[in-house]
């Protein structure tokens, strides 16, 4: 348990004295800033017309259906392309330096090395989907809304989240190249993203409907909509376990080369 | 406290090493001497558990490489070839760091930063990253490294490459300094390096070893002849003949001498010992004896008869690959 405390502040230590954590946040923050005010004023016009017609205020349902789906996919398309920039530095660059040799022949374990850079990886998330709560935050200050919504997106995004950063960890394990590790990731989640997409067109056959089951936007989409169901729990966090496990036997066959 | 027993390496059909033997007891620092591409760095890889050997075993104070990885590697220190620093911390926190993951507690800690800090002259630059070390600095912060939770063996692989000469004094003194509480093997290309620290050297050339003493045992097996090197003050044809005339002397080969002074190369029966008459035929004439002294083959004499004698057959030609 020590070990594992002590490689997860060593991975966040370099996350936070390498500028690549502070631009990611910035990027993450300043689209999903501005798609979100595109969401309201687009809103907000068609609301001060509909007040003209009938009189009354914008049901809370509303809000979260008119803004809050659309931020939130946006924002999970954002996520997707910046999350391979998390993890591509993390096993690529000890490969590079020569440093997994001080780690291997260090009495730590395969799994400890895998889990302390996995779990750094999802402090930094946490702290980026933290930042991000200032969106609901201040439209709560002008107009009422309902929590409980938010609430899911923010569990769906965040287990989306594994699963992005356990591929990612997965791609940096496969080179010392920290950009082929990137677009490897970007590779196997836009494959998992738009398999929903495919898998809808094709939907009478029994592929469709796996496509569509392994799609991450099919099951975001339920938890951004309010509702936490088991299957895609059990989608994201098997998943993110698929991801650390490729990597651990990477990682350990690394040795026997 | 180190034993390795038959350790073979196969990379598909290319042969790393092959049934490498040898023991090194407590304190002994142990010269790994080859060329490039010998297996050396193969077999430090296979001693410190960062890879798995074909076949063969290996114990390091009394526990297996493979029964017992993580024992033997609470014991190990390991300076693989390129120092593994991380350049943006400093030097203090990747100490920390390094003795965090090999498992020291908590309190030693900071007694064995400084510790590691005072013995590698670390001094005045652990508060600076290391990215911005020179190399030298780079090098004895590896050391550091290695030797930061007191391990009962040090590896050290090449450990004076691409430093400057002083550095290299430094870091040998450092090395030898360390012998007694630490068992030590280090590998090098470079000879007199082994003359200068080790006790025990193996020869190692394509995977094989070739020779495996001490460092005065090996030359004298390749020696052929015993040779003494004298030098005299008054030295002409008649005292050449004279000197020559000694029971036992093979030759006399006369050397390039100074103005005032006359060398020769005298060459006796292989386990014979001349120095008695021959001191006596010179005293006795009058020639006037500056210096005799018995001639060692220096390493690089016998390292280069060793891997140059020994013809491979034909199927182990191939070449090595060194794993780094």
């Amino acid at each position: 348990m020590r070990n594992l405390f002590t490689l997860i502040g060593k991975e966040l230590h370099l996350y936070f004295i390498s500028p690549v954590a502070y631009v990611v946040a910035m990027v993450f923050l300043a689209v999903s800033d501005f798609l979100f005010y595109l969401q309201v004023r687009g809103i907000s016009e068609l609301s001060s017309r509909h007040m003209m017609q009938m009189q009354g205020e914008v049901p809370q349902l509303i809000v979260h259906e008119a803004i809050f789906i659309p931020t939130f996919r946006n924002m999970s398309f954002v996520l997707l392309l910046i999350m391979p920039l998390l993890t591509m530095r993390l096993f690529a660059e000890e490969k590079k330096g020569r440093t997994s040799e001080l780690l291997m022949t260090s009495p730590i374990s395969i799994t400890q090395i895998v889990f302390g850079k996995f779990f750094a990886a999802m402090l930094v998330y946490l702290l980026l989907l933290i930042l991000s709560l200032h969106l609901p935050l201040v439209l709560s200050i002008v107009t009422e809304i309902s929590w409980a919504p938010i609430f899911s997106s923010y569990l769906g995004l965040f287990l989306m989240g594994g699963v992005f950063l356990s591929m990612g960890l997965f791609a940096s394990s496969l080179t010392e190249n920290q950009i082929i590790a990137a677009v490897i990731a970007f590779g196997i989640l836009i494959g998992l993203w738009i398999g929903g997409v495919s898998g809808a067109n094709a939907s009478e056959s029994g592929i469709g409907e796996i496509a569509v089951y392994l799609s991450i936007s099919k099951h975001l989409e339920g938890f951004i909509k309010g509702l936490i169901s088991t299957r895609s729990l059990t989608y994201f966090i098997s998943m993110t376990l698929l991801g650390l496990f490729l990597c651990y036997r990477v990682v350990e066959s690394e040795r026997w080369k | 406290m180190i034993a390795v027993k038959q350790l073979s390496k196969r990379y598909g059909p290319v042969v790393a090493i092959d049934d490498v033997s040898f023991t090194v007891d407590k304190g002994e620092i142990l010269a790994f001497l080859g060329p490039n591409g010998a297996g050396k760095t193969t077999t430090m890889r296979i001693l410190t558990c960062f890879m798995p050997a074909t076949s063969g075993t290996a114990t390091i104070a009394g526990f297996d490489i493979f029964e017992e990885p993580m024992a033997v590697k609470r014991r190990i220190g390991y300076l693989p070839e390129s120092p593994p620093l991380y350049p943006e911390m400093t030097v203090e926190e990747y100490l920390v760091f390094v003795a965090k993951i090999k498992g020291l507690p908590r309190a030693a800690i900071q007694p064995g930063l400084k510790g590691a800090i005072e013995k590698c002259g670390l001094g005045e630059v652990s508060r600076r990253l290391i990215g911005n070390l020179s190399k030298g600095y780079r090098q004895r912060v590896g050391l550091a490294q290695a030797l930061i939770h007191n391990p009962d063996v040090l590896i050290l692989d090449e450990p004076t490459v691409g430093l400057d000469p002083r550095q290299i004094i430094e870091i040998r003194e450092l090395i030898k300094g360390l012998a007694g509480d630490h068992t030590i093997i280090l590998s090098t290309h470079i000879l007199p390096e082994a003359t200068a620290v080790c006790q025990k050297v193996v020869i190692i050339s394509r995977g094989r070893i070739v020779a495996v003493d001490s460092q005065e045992k090996l030359s004298s097996r390749v020696r052929k002849s015993e040779k003494i090197s004298l030098r005299i003050r008054r030295g002409d044809a008649a005292s050449l003949e004279k000197i020559k005339a000694v029971a036992g002397v093979l030759q006399v080969s006369p050397q390039a001498s100074e103005e005032d002074e006359v060398a020769y190369i005298v060459e006796s029966n292989l386990g014979q010992d001349i120095r008695e008459h021959l001191s006596k035929t010179v005293v006795e004439h009058g020639m006037g004896l500056l210096e005799m002294k018995p001639l060692v083959l220096s390493l690089e004499e016998v390292f280069l008869q060793l891997t140059t004698e020994e013809k491979m057959p034909e199927s182990q030609q191939q070449t090595v690959k060194d794993a780094s």
